[in-house]
């Protein structure tokens, strides 16, 4: 017995980690997934009831507008961050005075959570105290800024301060793969005749193809569980206009108590972060074969 | 005759670089100050708004500076008013929020470091198997999950507890402190480790006696990282806690939304700056070990 455990001390150490993960990670998504095609309500119930909550998601408004949403956001978030981010990357790559100074400027909403994230930027959009009285005060008699309370316009407000918070992140995925480059390619091509432009555009945005990369994985998924943003800055309102797939989820369970078709937009979720996470990984893992 | 041409040709050209080397350094500059205030912006607004009384609120804009420095906001927020029904205040969640982060962030930290050891330095046939299946943990997104959580903390009684809490966040952040501690671990030589066997030290001692001491940074790396990621949580701790066990996001979350007769923006700030001024503390004195950990653990679920 004691010979056994000596042989295999290493193997005994590792079964918390596995044993957990095997059951909060791999048994409850099963579990998820199984409920989702059931007629579960506010009680889990295990009969088999087919894809009838699928069907009835995808037929609903409200997980139809999520989605919609969920698009426009995406979109929007990923191109202005990584603009943003490389252009700050360039700019600070360029021996900049107070480049500390600035870099901790850049990153640090990203120490906030996005509750504060969220009520900070509420306040400054708020329609009547907060920016548009500011305009309206500098002499900007008709200014209006409503976006928070004006339907159509309300997602824009969360990807105005989703971006504030991960900008920042992006420029430092960025400016770290600059660094990493070596000077001597840069130095090459300038005695080569090239200016800085060109070596920007033609030679290092070109190698940062796993920066792009990385940045697109991490905002995307960013923007798939974006959650505590949206209930900080709107709670989906006005109305639902920018109800997003996780909020639609927790309402669907806690406050509708929809169990089984919450579950159903939970492995939709799911599906999509996995469409966009298993090349990543699959990548990461062969090039750390290569390597 | 035509060499001085040249000579004065030359100097007129490298004049014009000068002075386009020179607008072109203003231009950088310019962009680079106009984004750090667009990121200050929003931190200025905050203090400047918790310091100012109501009235002072309306009648300025965003950007008037206070006319004078006031606490009140401050006290409220921290310790209430000291009357009336919902009168809620952040310093008790506060409390929660520590008793949560601590435990939770030792234990994960704890096993990521062991699981690491084992993944590294006692390699066996499908260890690569057993790495990527608890890195899978890291991408899911967390509604996957959520349901089933709920079930089983309320058949283990200790839903809307912190204790659940401390169990939700210490499961779930193992997945990460696996990665971070496999990774450093994999880059220390496998000879002091057979160096060490060699002169009879155990599984153990060699854990705590050779790693241990040299892992340093990859714990603050990891320490950092995690606390970040728990004290900012939102998801887990509005789902499986309310009333009094909530943490202090949930608390903040809550003190905003609560539509009392007046709203008071300046306690709203003062709050969200205490709820936030743990996590910006760490990232301004650890600045270098937090970016660490952000780009190599940055997909969170």
């Amino acid at each position: 017995m004691f010979k056994w455990l000596e042989k295999n001390l290493p193997k005994v150490v590792l079964t918390p980690a596995v044993g957990l993960i095997g059951w909060f990670v791999y048994g409850f998504i099963l579990w998820t997934l199984y409920i989702s095609f059931t007629n579960s309500k506010i009680l889990p119930k295990y009969e088999l009831w087919g894809v009838g909550q699928y069907t009835k998601l995808w037929a609903s408004r409200k997980w139809l507008i999520a989605v919609d949403n969920l698009l426009i956001f995406t979109s929007l978030f990923l191109i202005i961050c990584i603009v943003i981010g490389i252009i700050l990357a360039i700019f600070l790559d360029q021996k900049i005075r107070a480049e500390g100074v600035l870099r901790t400027i850049y990153l640090y909403p990203m120490a906030l959570s996005f509750i504060v994230t969220g009520t900070a930027w509420k306040w400054i959009l708020n329609p009547t105290l907060g920016i548009q009285k500011l305009f309206i005060d500098m002499g900007f008699e008709n200014f209006t800024f409503d976006w928070l309370v004006n339907r159509e316009m309300a997602i824009y407000t969360i990807v105005i301060a989703g971006v504030w918070q991960s900008a920042g992140f992006v420029m430092a995925l960025f400016l770290a793969g600059l660094r990493s480059i070596e000077d001597e390619i840069v130095k090459a091509a300038k005695i080569d005749g090239a200016n800085l432009f060109t070596v920007y555009w033609k030679i290092l945005i070109p190698m940062m193809r796993p920066v792009f990369f990385t940045s697109f994985v991490v905002l995307v998924h960013i923007s798939i569980k974006s959650y505590d943003l949206i209930v900080a800055l709107t709670q989906g309102g006005p109305g639902i206009s920018t109800t997003m797939p996780a909020l639609y989820m927790t309402q669907t369970a806690f406050h509708k108590s929809q169990v089984a078709l919450s579950a159903a937009s939970a492995m939709m979720m799911f599906m999509a972060v996995a469409a966009v996470i298993i090349p990543y990984l699959y990548s990461e893992l062969r090039r750390e074969h290569v390597s | 005759m035509s060499a001085s041409i040249s000579v004065s040709s030359y100097k007129k050209l490298e004049q014009k670089s000068k002075i386009k080397n020179i607008l072109l350094r203003w231009f950088l500059y310019f962009v680079l100050i106009l984004f750090a205030s667009y990121f200050i912006f929003p931190l200025y607004v905050m203090v400047v708004t918790s310091l100012k009384t109501m009235e002072e609120i309306r009648q300025g804009t965003l950007l008037t500076w206070p006319s004078q420095l006031n606490f009140d906001s401050w006290a409220v927020a921290w310790g209430g008013r000291g009357y009336g029904a919902g009168d809620t205040f952040l310093r008790p969640y506060f409390w929660n929020s520590i008793k949560m982060v601590v435990p939770a962030v030792f234990f994960s930290t704890f096993i990521g470091a062991m699981t690491g050891y084992v993944l590294t330095k006692w390699r066996f046939k499908g260890d690569k198997w057993v790495f990527l299946f608890l890195l899978f943990g890291c991408f899911i997104p967390f509604q996957a999950i959520l349901l089933p959580m709920a079930r089983t903390l309320g058949v283990l009684g200790i839903s809307n507890s912190i204790l659940g809490l401390v169990v939700v966040h210490t499961v779930y952040g193992i997945p990460f402190t696996t990665l971070f501690f496999r990774n450093y671990y994999v880059s220390i030589p496998n000879e002091l480790i057979k160096a060490a066997r060699i002169d009879g030290a155990g599984f153990f001692k060699i854990f705590f006696k050779i790693l241990l001491p040299i892992s340093a940074p990859i714990i603050v790396v990891t320490v950092i990282w995690q606390f970040t990621q728990i004290w900012n949580d939102f998801l887990f701790g509005s789902t499986f806690s309310f009333g009094e066990a909530a943490p202090i996001q949930v608390a903040l979350n809550n003190m905003v939304l609560s539509s009392t007769s007046v709203k008071e923006y300046n306690v709203d700030m003062a709050s969200a700056i205490i709820a936030g001024i743990p996590t910006l503390i760490v990232y301004v004195l650890a600045g270098k070990y937090f970016i660490r950990g952000l780009t190599s653990g940055a997909v969170k679920g």
